[in-house]
């Protein structure tokens, strides 16, 4: 690499699709530990997984169109708002960011040629997969698909009939998985590092993965012991959670969520991660405030491990603890807000591009606010009274979950997809796509806000008739955004199949994978580059 | 009747906080987006084709940290207050306990009346203790704007002051299986010489029947009628009309057997359910403490039901 960054393609670029390893077919896939293939394996679990879970989401609002509409019965309703809720949580959005694009780009973004633990790495995919398996075996197995909600709250997971304990081994596995995901990001991160690229020449995208992967690794055997431990309750019947057998519910309930709130963050760091990306290159300028965002996400994830209280303030816990759990939950809203003031200061005297990927990257910032501030009403503890278990909440965490981390998803995918597939998308018919996903996202899940306002539960399989107006606007909603994520991903599909070529750097990013060709060799770098600038210095 | 107009005391309190808060909220929203969406026009590239080289600002990041921050502990300070109000009940509270099981709820009184909806006098503050016989319940009564989960094994308390009268919906708001959304029932507010009338009559039926409730009251008491009708109609359970001597097909261990439903089957089913799987319903009664008594009376009134 020269001084002004860019780099001399003294090689043939054969890019890593036409790799000749030890395996052909399939196996040059599945036994792959090139840290490229196995961001594109989890890419095509995570899709598929994702389509069925949006399935599952359309069939509880059709349920939910009119009150004692006889689409299913009650049980079937309990297990679908379950399985929806643990598909998209724990195969969807929690490995989607960092296994995907972390796995693709945070090695090729620090200069190196692979993860630190390549093998770890596809051991991570394999577990995965496994733990996924297992959670879809569950459902064919004695007792039939679990009904519990994706929290598994003792003592009712402890006495249903349904097979708990196999779903959660499942997540169990998937634990692990992220555990190890988590480990060899942390220590790509620290240790293959190119020369000259310091901490602060690091991209953003890589310090919010990285944030993500300590969270990943503390938080995540947490979870992993608390299933354990519903697991031996549910065989051997020793009294951990259930009072009937000397347990306590509430012990329960804050294992589960000291993993379960900052999986929250797991979530969406690497979301903010990829708006920091993506934002200073189309608005041709260097990020603002680079500090201030890198050192907000190690805030947010050191912070945001100490709120998991408010999932708590109606349980029962003590008011004191209630008290200290508010503070705390307001306080990790200054770091996001930091986050979000320096992503619209850098737009301020820009050149804008208003490209798909900025798109989505402004549109995660309008609807992540909406879902943060929403946080913020629901935090106040007197308010949370009134706000808590109901649509209120649901639809705020919709507007984190999709609003935030899918539609950062979403600008990851259109701004990388032609560096990781060599091909180039329409961009007008996105941003057609855009417009309905955005129309769809907004009346889904706004009405669920006013309908949480007025006292609607959630989990209810059926609601009284005053409650009709909204469930039904948000029902033609989920058409509407249906509709909107179908195009979307067709037209990348389509992109795929018959994309012009595409540039090694169409967006004239300055970060090191858009040094690269477009697909990367095999190797990423045929000479490891000296780095001599930052990763926003358009120049 | 639903509404979401606040009632109570606690109404009144929680919307100011909400819409303190939300206030703040919007104007940040708008704030934000507008400035957004300005920028992304204003500096358009064709209207500004070379960017000015700005790499960030120390006062504006620390105005921005700061004015946040001010905020938020001003938010929570002020939730906090409306906390500290909807946590402490006054001495004189009316004391009514509250018992949550799959799939419904039952009040008790001092005087030891029960009743499946909370009637309660206008005006005079109520306290609630609430304890669960089997999983997490929540009792939530949104006019009111209040919440507490109830939980088994533990007592958890909650108050609320009703300041007009009315009927105001119970939903139970945390999942606690296949009726969750059928768990409600009615907070009744009643003017105060009503209520007394209501309580003493209600109290002096238990004197004359010495404590001892009738097998139609149990059957609401222990919450039989979540799930089972008397009339015919085939709910969650089956309907016990008509079931004493029928020929029920049931799973005994999988196996699907023919048993006559006489005195014996009926008293196994209650204390000890999951013996029997009447076909066609899933197997999720749960069994209830009773005494030999209130089992006899149970028994003799769904022999009855003809």
């Amino acid at each position: 690499m020269t001084q002004n960054g860019v780099l001399e393609k003294t090689y043939p670029a054969a890019s890593f699709y036409d790799h000749q390893g030890k395996y052909r077919g399939i196996l040059a896939w599945i036994l792959s530990t090139d840290h490229k293939r196995i961001g594109l394996l989890y890419l095509g679990l995570i899709l598929l997984f994702f389509s069925v879970a949006v399935f599952f989401g359309f069939l509880m609002r059709l349920k939910l169109i009119a009150p004692g509409f006889p689409l299913m019965k009650p049980q079937m309703y309990n297990a679908i708002f379950t399985l929806h809720g643990i598909i998209q949580i724990f195969l969807v959005v929690i490995p989607a960011i960092p296994a995907i694009f972390g796995n693709f780009f945070l090695p090729i973004q620090i200069g190196a040629r692979d993860m630190a633990f390549p093998k770890i790495n596809l051991l991570s995919w394999w577990l995965y997969a496994s733990g996924a398996a297992i959670v879809f075996l569950s459902l064919f197995t004695a007792g039939g698909p679990i009904d519990t909600g994706w929290t598994f709250y003792a003592p009712y997971s402890l006495r249903t009939t349904v097979n708990v304990p196999l779903a959660v081994f499942g997540v169990f596995i998937l634990g692990m998985s992220s555990i190890l995901t988590g480990v060899n990001l942390v220590t790509t991160t620290h240790r293959l590092r190119a020369p000259g690229m310091s901490w602060f020449r690091l991209p953003l995208f890589v310090w919010g993965v990285y944030a993500t992967a300590w969270v990943q690794i503390l938080a995540t055997p947490v979870i992993g012991i608390t299933f354990a431990l519903i697991m031996i309750e549910r065989y051997f019947g020793i009294g951990v959670f259930d009072p009937a057998k000397g347990g306590d519910p509430l012990l329960y309930q804050h294992l589960f969520w000291i993993y379960s709130h900052p999986a929250v963050y797991i979530m969406i760091l690497p979301a903010m991660g990829v708006v920091s990306e993506v934002i200073p290159v189309f608005s041709r300028k260097n990020i603002f405030g680079y500090k201030a965002i890198a050192f907000s996400s190690i805030a947010i994830a050191s912070v945001g491990s100490l709120v998991w209280g408010h999932h708590m303030f109606v349980s029962g816990q003590s008011d004191f603890a209630s008290v200290i759990f508010s503070l705390l939950t307001f306080l990790v809203a200054v770091p996001s807000a930091i986050k979000v003031f320096n992503w619209v200061a850098t737009l301020y005297k820009g050149s804008i591009e208003l490209k798909p990927p900025l798109l989505f990257a402004l549109t995660f910032i309008f609807l992540f606010s909406i879902g943060g501030l929403t946080g913020l009403i629901q935090g106040a503890l007197a308010v949370n009274m009134h706000l808590h278990d109901t649509y209120w909440v649901v639809g705020h965490f919709h507007y984190i979950i999709f609003g935030g981390m899918g539609f950062g998803f979403l600008a990851a995918l259109h701004y990388w997809f032609p560096k990781m597939f060599g091909k180039m998308y329409d961009m007008k018919r996105t941003i057609g796509g855009w417009i309905i996903l955005f129309i769809g996202f907004n009346i889904l899940y706004f009405p669920m806000l006013i309908l949480g306002w007025e006292g609607m539960p959630r989990r209810y399989y059926d609601y009284p008739p005053p409650f009709h107006t909204l469930h039904l606007i948000s029902t033609i909603g989920s058409w509407i955004l249906i509709a909107g994520l179908i195009w979307i991903f067709f037209n990348l599909i389509q992109g795929l199949r018959r994309g012009e070529k595409a540039e090694d750097n169409p967006w004239k990013g300055a970060s090191l994978e858009w040094q690269i060709p477009s697909p990367p060799p095999t190797h990423n770098f045929e000479k490891i580059p000296i780095v001599g600038k930052g990763p926003y210095e358009f120049g | 009747m639903f509404v979401s107009w606040a009632t109570g005391l606690s109404g009144e309190v929680v919307d100011q906080v909400f819409f303190f808060i939300l206030a703040i909220t919007v104007f940040l929203l708008g704030l934000i987006t507008f400035l957004m969406v300005y920028f992304v026009i204003r500096y358009r590239k064709k209207r500004n084709p070379q960017p000015s080289d700005i790499h960030g600002n120390i006062w504006l990041e620390i105005i921005w940290t700061i004015v946040p921050t001010l905020l938020v502990l001003a938010m929570f300070y002020y939730g906090l207050t409306g906390f500290n109000f909807l946590k402490k009940a006054p001495g004189d509270a009316l004391k009514v306990k509250v018992i949550a099981r799959q799939w419904s709820w039952l009040f008790e009184y001092e005087n030891g009346v029960k009743s499946t909806e909370l009637k309660v006098p206008v005006g005079k503050p109520v306290k609630l203790s609430l304890t669960s016989q089997d999983v997490i319940h929540g009792f939530y009564a949104p006019a009111f704007r209040i919440k507490q989960d109830v939980v088994p094994g533990m007592t958890n308390t909650l108050w609320f002051q009703p300041t007009g009268v009315g009927t105001f919906d119970v939903f139970c708001t945390q999942y606690c299986g296949l009726q969750h959304a059928n768990m409600v029932t009615k907070i009744v507010v009643i003017p105060v010489d009503e209520f007394d009338q209501w309580i003493q009559k209600r109290g002096k039926e238990i004197e004359a029947t010495k404590g001892k409730p009738g097998g139609a009251q149990l059957f609401h008491e222990k919450g039989c009628v979540a799930c089972h009708s008397v009339d015919g109609t085939p709910r969650v359970g089956p309907t016990l009309k008509g079931l004493f001597g029928k020929e029920e097909r049931v799973l005994i261990d999988g196996k699907e057997q023919t048993v006559i439903a006489d005195e014996a089957f009926i008293r196994t089913y209650i204390l000890k359910p999951n013996t029997y799987v009447v076909v066609g319903y899933p197997p999720i009664m749960p069994p209830q403490a009773l005494t030999e008594d209130e089992l006899t009376e149970l028994v003799h009134y769904i022999k009855d039901l003809k």
